[in-house]
């Protein structure tokens, strides 16, 4: 479903600030991989998932959604591939439009828009039962502005509508660290409900162990713009937040580990 | 009494200047860029107008040429802002200053044009307030309702969207650049047009036409927002607002001038209204933000806040 090779992307290339966030990356992901990724701040994870979404193109290596070569698509243009929720739960969604108008632009990701009615009558009841899914209430409220929402409503809207029309490959770039712990958790479990009932090739980058572990059936650790580990299947599900430490260090050959990831 | 006789030519520039606003709604509001093109287009317009009326156009086809003169200047700052990446507020004061030079040749090289009202059927003339009024009232009642059914189609609503969330516009698949151009384009297409109305209305294009119409549009916008948010917070009450904030605002300029006023101040009074109501929500949020950090600092300190 994914195919990368060999992606290269250093930002402010020829200056002191150079930074190679990417470096010679290698990834394949099957259809209906449900990959999480894990690594510590500036490994390039984030980094990975903008090259895939196209907000920059790469210095050097391909991306190939489905078959096809997206490595030179403009971000818009991919997106018809591509679900995206981000880690700021400001940045899913227009606040100043409703909620049926923010899920309806969703609805028609990838299709060529028209001159007509933006949304039709039926889609709202569509709509509002995929809302009452989301057991937050929000399935009388189709008229509310998005902006008046909690971050954990509105990310949970975003994850809405970056499934609504079956995406081939789901990008969540920890969309759950800004939430509170309570929130954060019902929204991660949302996200493996849709992914499992959609089906969906997902990749989910996540700050927390222990949730890289519990959620999907791919963990790959990312150092420096590699992947330097990549477990699946019945390894993956036995593995414990030990072992992956251990795991990481001698991968990275130590120091790799930041604070922030011993912490959780 | 002079300000009576005064108020309907108030109402019907006021009215002219709100079908203006709209087209800077358009641009600061629903795309959220400055587009200081408006200064220039809104000359564009008139001197479209004008020349054509000269030459014996109907006076239909003068009003659409100069909506699609308005138009193309404004696509041209859109793709001044978009494909060659320069900030929208610069490309726009470019398109400005290169209107200034296509406007003076459109006017053949002269500084005025005029119309003769007995020559052509206007829509519009200072000579006939009460009928030009119908007409104007009649012009932003299809003006609005055309916007309004735009706005909510699919196109319409990932315009709304470009300017509310570019980042969630791109990843649900919007051409973001595009649809800035696109905007643009309808915004200054409508200020064009208000434009030919102003050159009818007064029976002539003067190349000096709109300068600091930026601030006016603003200052309608404001003056009419202020009101229609508090009634309705939509789409065709904001326009109506618009309209209506407009009105009110050439109402009090020529209340000002009748109480007056050298009119060589009105253009800083205008800055000092637009000026005022930029300042109001922001000097609000400061003293909001305030209020909410106590408030906040008083729930993590009772409740052990996790971050």
């Amino acid at each position: 479903m994914l195919k990368i090779t060999n992606l290269q992307k250093t930002f402010n290339a020829g200056t002191i600030n150079a930074k190679t966030a990417l470096d010679g990356l290698n990834l394949q992901l099957k259809d209906g991989d449900f990959v999480t990724v894990i690594g510590g701040n500036g490994a390039g994870k984030s980094t990975l998932l903008n090259a895939i979404a196209g907000v920059w193109r790469p210095d050097f290596g391909t991306i190939e959604i489905d078959g096809v070569d997206v490595t030179h698509m403009p971000e818009h243009q991919r997106a018809q591939f591509l679900g995206r929720v981000f880690q700021d739960p400001m940045k899913g969604t227009a606040p100043d439009m409703e909620i049926a108008e923010n899920l309806a632009i969703a609805a028609r990701r990838g299709t060529k828009r028209r001159l007509v009615w933006g949304v039709r009558k039926a889609e709202r009841e569509t709509y509002r039962q995929l809302l009452a899914t989301l057991e937050l209430g929000l399935e009388n409220r189709l008229s509310t502005k998005v902006g008046l929402l909690s971050g954990g409503q509105r990310q949970a809207v975003t994850l809405l509508m970056a499934t609504l029309n079956r995406p081939k490959l789901l990008l969540l770039d920890e969309h759950t660290a800004a939430l509170d712990p309570k929130t954060a958790a019902k929204v991660l479990e949302l996200t493996d409900q849709i992914v499992q009932k959609n089906k969906l090739t997902t990749l989910m980058i996540t700050h927390n162990m222990k949730d890289a572990i519990a959620h999907g059936n791919r963990l790959i650790m990312m150092h420096e713009g590699r992947v330097i580990v990549d477990v699946s299947g019945e390894e993956k599900k036995n593995l414990t937040v030990e072992q992956l430490l251990s795991l990481f260090n001698q991968a990275s050959g130590g120091g790799a580990v930041s604070d922030r990831m011993i912490l959780n | 009494m002079a300000f009576l006789y005064a108020l309907p030519g108030a109402v019907a520039e006021g009215l002219i200047w709100g079908l203006m606003a709209m087209g800077v709604y358009i641009s600061y509001k629903i795309l959220d860029i400055a587009d200081l093109t408006v200064d220039g287009s809104i000359c564009t317009g008139a001197c479209v107008c004008a020349v054509l009326l000269s030459h014996g156009a109907p006076v239909w086809l003068s009003i659409i040429l100069a909506f699609l003169a308005g138009a193309l200047a404004g696509g041209f700052t859109g793709l001044l802002h978009t494909v060659l990446g320069i900030p929208s507020i610069l490309a726009g004061i470019l398109t400005q200053l290169i209107l200034y030079s296509v406007n003076l040749c459109i006017l053949g090289g002269k500084s005025l044009v005029a119309i003769d009202p007995r020559a052509n059927r206007l829509l519009v003339h200072m000579s006939n307030n009460p009928a030009s009024i119908l007409a104007l009232v009649i012009l932003a009642a299809v003006t609005i309702t055309v916007l309004w059914l735009f706005f909510y189609t699919e196109v319409g609503l990932t315009l709304k969207s470009t300017g509310d969330n570019p980042d969630m516009s791109r990843a649900q698949g919007v051409d973001v650049s595009r649809n800035k151009v696109l905007g643009l384009a309808i915004a200054n297409g409508l200020v064009a047009l208000a434009g030919s109305l102003l050159a009818q209305y007064k029976g002539s294009a003067n190349i000096n036409d709109g300068r600091g119409a930026i601030v006016i549009g603003l200052a309608a916008i404001f003056i009419g927002l202020s009101v229609s948010l508090k009634i309705k917070p939509n789409f065709v009450v904001s326009l109506i607002g618009v309209i209506g904030g407009g009105i009110v605002y050439y109402i009090v300029y020529n209340f000002v001038i009748l109480l007056g006023l050298k009119t060589d101040y009105l253009k800083m009074l205008s800055a000092i209204i637009v000026a005022v109501f930029l300042a109001i929500p922001y000097l609000k949020s400061q003293y909001f933000t305030k209020q909410k950090d106590l408030h906040s600092e008083e729930q993590s300190a009772g409740g052990g806040h996790h971050a």
